[in-house]
């Protein structure tokens, strides 16, 4: 691989990591600071995206989907947190993942019975069509580098509301002991109502702007999940700058795990064995720190 | 209006039931030998109904109706009895959904199905059980070749028999280096296979072989490799949703129209509409196409549209084949579910389908014609015939069982 590519395909690794970042960071809100197992994250990634085609269709631009889906998403997280979440804050995490199978199921058939069975395309929203030329044979999509600024962006800001805001304390003092905060005066069922809705919204915002890159199409959801757990647990269970971080690291296995070629005593372990990558990544990891890298020692 | 409309069809649907339900009763009261001549023929759909691949299922089952509807509605002048099974498209459970199917609901033929790991479970039970099984979609190799039985046939395609004639037309146009991508999956290495067999004969070459593990979406870093390999054209496998990602990639990374593309028939199947101008112009080979200069197919896709309000696709072809496969073959034993003679009979059957008159091959796998079709606007307009009637994978990985 002569450097040119080289640099290219690092361009890569780390965009795709911060799209899994942008895929995760829902989770880490919901799951790493929450500590509650939503198995629904991916459905509601596929939410977003469905959403984003429709409303787009109806509305006609997809620049005004996006603050409506969101909008819709955070009222759907609350009802969903309300009416079901809530009631599983005092029992095991079996019963968590149990509920959040089930949402997927049901989100799932709702979805065919919504919007069918069909894959959809969403065209790449102006201004940033077009795409920047790097050899005389490869461009880059600007849509890409757009969505890698956005999550650039939201992960500072994730960072800076939950470690440096007033709003962000109390989070934090909330996942870690809840009946002192509750007894401290603040209303911790609202704040949990908030910051699961708002998980359940980012979610759907990664699926809204990775639309147009990934199109819409049933079952995409499950495809999400679990490289979103992934992220969370080698990150480290609660911390956005883990998750960031972590993501990016799968981004550059995943990535050079598939342009590799590696061959170990005559067989070839590189690229058939990319897809493991990622999870030997994980495996290594919790041998190294069982908390991840940036959990607190348990 | 619409009250009325609703009411009526309640009614029909009502008494339709109510005749069923009848039947039923009376089929409990007669022994069973009687059953075996005399009672319905029951067909076994094992078909998914759910999930991603529901519409498929749907399709099959529409043209397996249609076609023997169009016969009259029997089988050998029987009536016919469908008993429906979702598959869910699991492996998991495609052994014991079979067995049911097969045992306790003792149908006389087994149709299934799409999704190919839940094909071979029943490939492996219908060869334990001598069952008749006929499968309507899934096309890895195996089950018409290593794992080939007398009782199976198969009414689709290989998907060897797919990539093929695509390494054929390449050859031909005289493109030396090619790039393959695809999934690490059976249907991937199988496509990529068939069509390598034929490029290479014809002089081509495989430069580098690229996987992605299945169902990864992730194209970004393959392409860049192929942007810095500067191959003659790629050939790739893809379908579905992973298919529109891999078209729309392709063209936001500038590779298309610098290096042709050219793959496999799913690769532009359904997704037409999803992919837009990424698809214009993309160049696939299939056994089945739009706007297709047969008589055959035009008779078929207007009572097809006309009875189930829909455009028929390349499955609802299939399931039609297979109705009419069912039709033929009850046809020569009268309805007699004479298993040798049933068998020998499918072996025989020409079938007259909207895709083009075809066969089945030693292996029990339709020898048949392979289009090559071009995307223009919203179709996967056929341009000529890439292979006449091809029998791949060669006939010789199949030793029947028995012969």
């Amino acid at each position: 691989m002569d450097l040119g590519s080289f640099l290219v395909q690092l361009l890569n690794a780390v965009q795709y990591g911060l799209l899994l970042f942008l895929i995760a960071s829902g989770l880490t809100l919901v799951f790493g600071i929450m500590g509650v197992i939503n198995l629904a994250h991916g459905s509601f990634y596929m939410i977003g995206a469905y959403l984003a085609w429709s409303l787009a269709g109806k509305i006609g631009s997809f620049w005004f989907a996006l603050p409506v889906g969101v909008l819709l998403t955070v009222a759907l997280g609350m009802l969903i947190e309300w009416l079901l979440i809530a009631r599983l804050y005092a029992r095991d995490h079996l019963y968590q993942v149990l509920l959040t199978y089930g949402l997927i199921l049901a989100f799932e058939e709702l979805r065919g019975m919504i919007w069918g069975n069909d894959v959809h395309g969403i065209p790449v929203p102006a201004p940033f069509t077009g795409s920047i030329p790097l050899t005389e044979t490869l461009a880059y999509p600007v849509y890409r580098l757009w969505i890698s600024a956005v999550v650039l962006a939201l992960a500072v800001a994730m960072y800076l509301l939950i470690q440096r805001t007033r709003l962000g304390m109390m989070i934090r003092a909330g996942a870690s002991n809840r009946e002192m905060v509750q007894s401290l005066g603040i209303n911790i069922r609202m704040l949990y109502r908030f910051v699961f809705a708002f998980g359940v919204a980012l979610a759907a915002f990664a699926g809204m702007i990775s639309a147009p890159v990934s199109s819409v199409f049933p079952g995409m959801g499950g495809q999400v999940l679990i490289v979103s757990f992934v992220v969370v647990v080698i990150g480290g269970i609660g911390s956005v700058k883990g998750a960031l971080v972590a993501a990016i690291l799968i981004g550059l296995v995943d990535t050079f795990g598939k342009v590799t070629t590696l061959e170990l005593g005559g067989l070839r372990v590189l690229p058939d064995l990319a897809g493991m990558a990622m999870y030997l990544l994980m495996a290594g990891v919790l041998l190294w720190r069982p908390e991840g890298i940036f959990g607190k020692r348990l | 209006m619409t009250e009325e409309k609703d009411l009526r069809g309640r009614r029909a649907f009502l008494k339709q039931g109510g005749a069923l339900g009848g039947a039923a009763a009376l089929g409990a009261l007669l022994p069973a030998a009687a059953i075996g001549q005399t009672g319905k023929i029951r067909i076994g759909l094992m078909l998914p109904y759910s999930g991603t691949f529901a519409q498929l299922g749907v399709a099959i089952e529409n043209g397996i109706r249609l076609a023997i509807d169009e016969a009259g509605g029997k089988l050998g002048g029987r009536e016919v009895e469908f008993v429906k099974l979702d598959d869910e498209s699991d492996p998991a459970k495609a052994t014991d959904n079979a067995n049911r199917l097969i045992t306790r609901d003792k149908v006389d033929g087994l149709v299934g199905t799409v999704h190919s790991g839940v094909a071979l479970a029943m490939v492996r039970v219908a060869r334990e059980t001598n069952a008749l099984l006929l499968i309507p979609n899934a096309g890895a190799d195996a089950a018409t070749g290593p794992l080939c039985a007398p009782n199976i046939f198969r009414t689709s395609f290989a998907n060897g028999q797919v990539g093929y004639p695509m390494g054929k037309v390449m050859a031909e146009r005289g493109i030396k280096n090619v790039v393959t991508i695809s999934w690490k999956y059976a249907a991937g290495e199988e496509s990529v296979a068939g069509f390598k067999d034929a490029f290479t004969k014809g002089g081509g070459k495989v430069t580098k072989e690229l996987w992605l593990p299945f169902p990864n979406v992730e194209f970004q870093p393959l392409l860049t490799e192929i942007a810095s390999l500067k191959p003659d054209a790629v050939y790739t496998f893809f379908a579905g949703g992973g298919a529109v990602k891999f078209l729309k990639d392709y063209q936001a990374a500038g590779l298309k129209g610098k290096i042709p593309l050219y793959g496999a028939g799913f690769l532009t199947d359904g997704v037409l509409d999803a992919a837009g101008d990424a698809a214009e112009g993309i160049e696939t080979t299939l056994h089945y196409a739009d706007s297709l200069d047969l008589a055959k197919d035009k008779t078929f896709r207007l009572a097809y549209a006309k009875t189930f309000k829909m455009q028929p696709d390349v499955y609802a072809v299939q399931g039609y084949d297979t109705g009419l496969l069912l039709v033929q073959a009850f046809a020569k034993t009268k309805g007699a579910v004479d298993k040798p003679a049933l068998i020998k009979a499918m072996e025989g059957a020409v079938i007259e389908s909207p895709r083009g008159t075809w066969r089945m091959s030693k292996a029990h796998n339709p020898i048949q014609d392979l289009y090559l079709r071009k995307v223009v606007g919203k179709e996967n307009r056929a341009s000529g015939v890439a292979v006449k009637a091809l029998d791949y994978p060669p006939a010789d990985r199949c030793k029947m069982p028995g012969a």
